[in-house]
């Protein structure tokens, strides 16, 4: 388990001190996969680095499994840092290494002989998917490959807890996916706690089971993906939800119920969802708020509907749009 | 003038040079070179590390006196004309050599006025690396030693490739200045004929061949560059 504890942290810049982390606390539990999402200079990616003290809290404590890591000689430090590792946004492979030798260097630096250290990395690119790389430097890989490889050599030492920075920001939609789904199968089959910093929260909502709002260095909710997602109380949380601005009150008939629609990639087979559902189920649903984007043929965004006629209308709707392939539907219940 | 670059006599009179002496002024100039070069490395390699790895931020920040001296000595031994420390460093050449005079003497100032300057191509070089990979390093648990010889370095390669070529060609132009205090080579050849001599004709040969070897080095330090570096797609 991994506490966060009244973390703050402050940098002394030339335009005076910068508040970045004010009195962070979060528990994530052994085995999750817990997002941590916010817009640009939410300080994220300076929460994530007070994890594995690659920045010093100014105030405040990170325990792991109960022990307080800022609390660490610069030596024991380093060896907490190959049980929890971390992967990046720009990959940040060595260029002038081959795939294998990249997955190496992290056993090289732990000391461990050459011939073990290969048998295991070529294990791992078996793991990540690219066997036949081990001899290809990072710069003939593309993006995603390049992040596997990252994946690959921060598994080596057996680590605990993977942190991710921004590891999907830099790779396209397809990309992004195929990146979660190795995340979500090396959390279920390791058993590694895996913590995502990302802004986007398409990302959040593919993997993560719970995740925590962060909003100009601070937590302004957390809570399981699916409650805060289909009911965000704070400003930061439906800015995320609705990127394109909702209005505050939503036009709409009275007795009607909300549901939100999320589509993660569903195929845009031409057919008219709404039109069909209320040819089908007899539901005239009412669209509150749409925002979608089509990449490759397939549907991303979400969509906020009016289903009038009660819960036992909603639920048939649920049900009907579930059924669909990469749609998810959750009631919108009132904001607190 | 060019009557009397080409007569007969002054032609004859070079080309003698030519196999008497030059063969041997060849092989001066180069190892005289090649080891002031090694030795420079050798000193400015570990200085330009630690002006990079010892700043504030960097990986093993030094005290802020420290960094400042050594930046001060090395814009000192710099700015030093190569002619005048040539013979300011002549009781640390003594010490070391035992004598001031002769090809292997003037190895000893062309360290001196080298080194600093690798230092300066080495920290530039290792300027250039793409922090976020050190981050990288430090987040596996690394040391500070384990990423400057595992991560910096290496991952600097064509870089200090690059620099090192540079260096060579300039420290090949000032042992060519080092005839001047006895030292071998073709500077020596240009300056004993063509300068005391008024042997025109010799002096544009040393020069010709010294232009020859800037060439051969360069080429062949850029080459080598370009091979090494891994960042260049579609090579195998």
């Amino acid at each position: 388990m991994i506490e966060i504890q009244h973390l703050s942290k402050t940098f002394q810049t030339a335009d005076g001190t910068v508040e970045a982390l004010t009195d962070v606390s979060l528990s994530i539990q052994s085995g999750d996969i817990y997002g941590i999402i916010g817009m640009s200079g939410a300080g994220k990616s300076t929460l994530v680095r007070c994890i594995n003290m690659l920045e010093r809290p100014t105030e405040g404590a990170v325990l792991i499994d109960g022990q307080d890591i800022g609390s660490l000689s610069e030596k024991a430090l380093r060896q907490v840092r190959r049980s929890v590792t971390m992967i990046f946004q720009g990959f940040n492979l060595l260029m002038q290494r081959t795939c294998l030798k990249n997955i190496c260097f992290p056993l090289e630096l732990a000391g461990i002989p050459k011939a073990k250290a290969l048998a295991r990395a070529k294990e791992l690119l078996e793991i990540v998917g690219l066997p036949n790389k081990a001899n290809a430097y990072p710069a003939q890989l593309s993006g995603g490959q390049q992040q596997r490889i990252a994946i690959a050599r921060a598994l080596a030492t057996d680590p605990k807890v993977l942190l991710c920075d921004e590891a999907t920001s830099a790779l396209d939609p397809n990309t992004t996916h195929s990146i979660l789904q190795l995340i979500r199968e090396i959390n279920r089959k390791l058993g590694i706690t895996v913590i995502i910093i990302t802004h986007q929260m398409s990302v959040v909502e593919e993997v993560c089971s719970r995740v925590a709002i962060l909003d100009d260095g601070r937590v302004v909710e957390e809570g399981p993906v699916g409650t805060v997602f289909s009911s965000p109380r704070s400003d930061a949380a439906r800015r995320l939800v609705f990127p394109e601005g909702e209005q505050s009150e939503l036009p709409g008939t009275p007795g009607e119920r909300r549901i939100r629609v999320v589509f993660n990639g569903a195929l845009a087979t031409g057919t008219p969802l709404i039109a069909q559902m209320a040819i089908e189920k007899n539901i005239a649903a009412n669209i509150l708020f749409a925002s979608t984007r089509s990449i490759e043929e397939k549907v991303y965004g979400s969509m906020l509907l009016g289903i009038p006629g009660g819960v036992e209308k909603v639920q048939e709707a649920t049900a009907y749009l579930q059924s669909m392939k990469d749609i998810l539907v959750q009631e919108v219940t009132e904001r607190a | 003038m060019l009557n009397s670059w080409f007569s007969s006599d002054t032609v004859q009179e070079a080309l003698q040079i030519l196999q008497t002496e030059v063969p041997l002024a060849i092989w001066e100039t180069v190892y005289v070179t090649v080891l002031a070069t090694a030795f420079a490395i050798l000193l400015g390699l570990p200085l330009g590390v630690l002006l990079v790895t010892g700043e504030k931020g960097g990986i093993r920040p030094l005290p802020k006196a420290v960094m400042h001296v050594l930046n001060v000595v090395i814009n000192l031994l710099r700015s030093v004309p190569f002619l005048i420390l040539m013979i300011l460093v002549f009781p640390l050449t003594r010490l070391i050599v035992g004598t001031t005079v002769g090809t292997v003497a003037s190895i000893v100032p062309l360290v001196i006025a080298a080194f600093p300057f690798v230092a300066r191509l080495v920290e530039s070089s290792l300027r250039e690396m793409n922090p976020n990979v050190i981050e990288a390093a430090q987040s596996m648990g690394a040391s500070p030693f384990q990423i400057i010889t595992r991560v910096m370095i290496p991952e600097s390669i064509p870089s200090l490739l690059s620099s090192a070529t540079i260096a060579i060609t300039t420290i090949l132009g000032y042992s060519a200045m080092s005839g001047i205090i006895g030292g071998g080579g073709l500077g020596k050849i240009a300056i004993n004929y063509g300068y005391y001599r008024y042997k025109d004709l010799v002096m544009i040969i040393a020069v010709v061949l010294l232009i020859i070897l800037v060439q051969i080095f360069q080429a062949a330090g850029t080459r080598l560059a370009v091979k090494l570096d891994k960042r260049l797609k579609n090579k195998t």
